[in-house]
């Protein structure tokens, strides 16, 4: 137990914040789903992924997409590294996780190609771009590659419904702000019949337009991690 | 001696990467596999029921996508998808594809269907990016604009009225926005010239 306990706060010794690691950590799991929603978020606190992140924002259920995308992919890869652990000689462990990567995220642009085809179309060229995520790749060296396989797939949930969080919260609050609704199209995720949006403050609502540019991207983001240190910051 | 044993270690290597390689193109085959048939599914729904927003429903009786024939556009010297529509093996109606690449950011890909006696039956978008809330009123969920071309042809309004009513055309642009139509309604009007010279291949 006191050894995982150690592993585990080494592989976090990436991370730009340093984590009061304490000796007396009653549940490793817990701090680990922790680390990656909030402590070492890899969006707000790594600042990794950020161009789909900012790109595919401008709507809840864009981000909610991608968020379900980005995590699938670095559960399955960072289970599929510590699986296979013992065979990633250190000369060729690079190559190794760019093959591992690259076929999950194939593999999900397939499979929701196939059932979740309007989303699919709606995300684009941002679905193969998710190997070029750093944050998959970074759990994968840090994590992953010396962790038990368990530990691993606790870590690429964290890290993955970190990532979406974020994604989620900012495309709701983008979509909001610009076209006042929230949620709307979530039919598109789920294959159904029309699904009202969560809020709609009406058609006649005059949205802030920026808000859905790139530019409302940068600045609202921006707020999100002043709002999220704040936070980080009164904890201490 | 040592490049012997080097020479092996990096033969290792190369078994361990290429036995990932294998794993991995193993389970994206086995995937593509399985999703195949429905992936072909989606698209042909999709380009179905596009063609159906251009035409009304009751005018064909094939399934669209066996009607299909590709034509060379002389004055872009790019190949457009034609689908001819029958009824009761009557050609009653062809849609063709379109692509107006000089939209506000990148192209913008429409399907325009066009009746028997050279009036536009619709007009849909099937991909573009421009600006949301002011260019993307091109799309019909979004606004009915696109459905000013409507009953439209070469013959009315005239050729030089088939642009933005800014430069005395016909047709509205958008407020904060007049390059996206302006190009849309180029594309249509070349979509309409572009049929004019194949016409008779579908009618006789």
């Amino acid at each position: 137990m006191e050894e995982t306990g150690n592993t585990i706060a080494a592989a976090s010794t990436d991370a730009a914040t340093s984590i009061k690691t304490s000796t007396v950590k009653p549940n490793p799991w817990k701090t680990l789903l922790l680390n990656g929603l909030w402590h070492n978020n890899p969006a707000t606190v790594q600042l990794l992924g950020l161009c789909p992140l900012l790109a595919v924002s401008n709507s809840a259920i864009n981000g909610l997409g991608l968020g379900i995308a980005t995590a699938v992919t670095v559960l399955l890869s960072n289970v599929f590294v510590s699986a296979t652990k013992s065979y990633l000689l250190p000369e060729i462990r690079i190559p190794v996780y760019v093959i591992i990567i690259s076929g999950i995220v194939t593999l999900v642009g397939l499979l929701m190609n196939a059932y979740a085809h309007d989303i699919y179309l709606r995300l684009g060229i941002f679905i193969p771009l998710i190997i070029t995520n750093c944050a998959i790749l970074a759990r994968a060296e840090s994590f992953a590659s010396r962790n038990p396989v368990i530990d691993s797939a606790i870590d690429g949930l964290a890290t993955g419904a970190g990532f979406a969080a974020v994604l989620i919260v900012l495309g709701a609050v983008r979509e909001l702000i610009g076209h006042g609704t929230v949620m709307a199209d979530l039919h598109l995720l789920l294959g159904t019949d029309p699904i009202p949006p969560l809020i709609n403050l009406g058609e006649n609502f005059k949205g802030l337009l920026v808000a859905i540019l790139p530019p409302g991207a940068f600045v609202l983001f921006g707020l999100l991690l002043a709002l999220k240190n704040l936070c980080s910051s009164d904890q201490r | 001696m040592h490049s012997n044993k080097r020479f092996i270690e990096s033969n290792k290597h190369g078994v361990v990467l290429a036995c990932f390689a294998v794993v991995v193109a193993t389970a994206l085959a086995f995937t593509q596999h399985l999703t195949k048939d429905r992936i072909h599914t989606n698209q042909v729904v999709r380009i179905q029921n596009s063609l159906a927003e251009v035409l009304p429903d009751d005018r064909y009786d094939l399934p669209l996508d066996k009607q299909k024939i590709e034509l060379p556009d002389s004055t872009s010297n790019k190949n457009r998808t034609i689908y001819v529509i029958s009824k009761n093996t009557v050609p009653v109606a062809v849609i063709i594809s379109a692509v107006a690449e000089n939209g506000y950011s990148g192209s913008i890909e429409m399907l325009v269907g066009i009746l028997a006696d050279d009036t536009v039956s619709g007009v849909r978008i099937t991909k573009h990016a421009e600006t949301p809330g002011l260019g993307d009123a091109i799309e019909a969920q979004k606004s009915d604009w696109i459905k000013s071309f409507d009953g439209k042809s070469l013959a009315a309004p005239t050729e030089s009225r088939w642009t933005v009513k800014k430069q005395n055309g016909d047709f509205d642009q958008f407020t904060g926005a007049t390059i996206t139509p302006r190009a849309v309604i180029h594309e249509v009007k070349n979509t309409l010239i572009f049929y004019q010279s194949v016409r008779q291949q579908f009618y006789q």
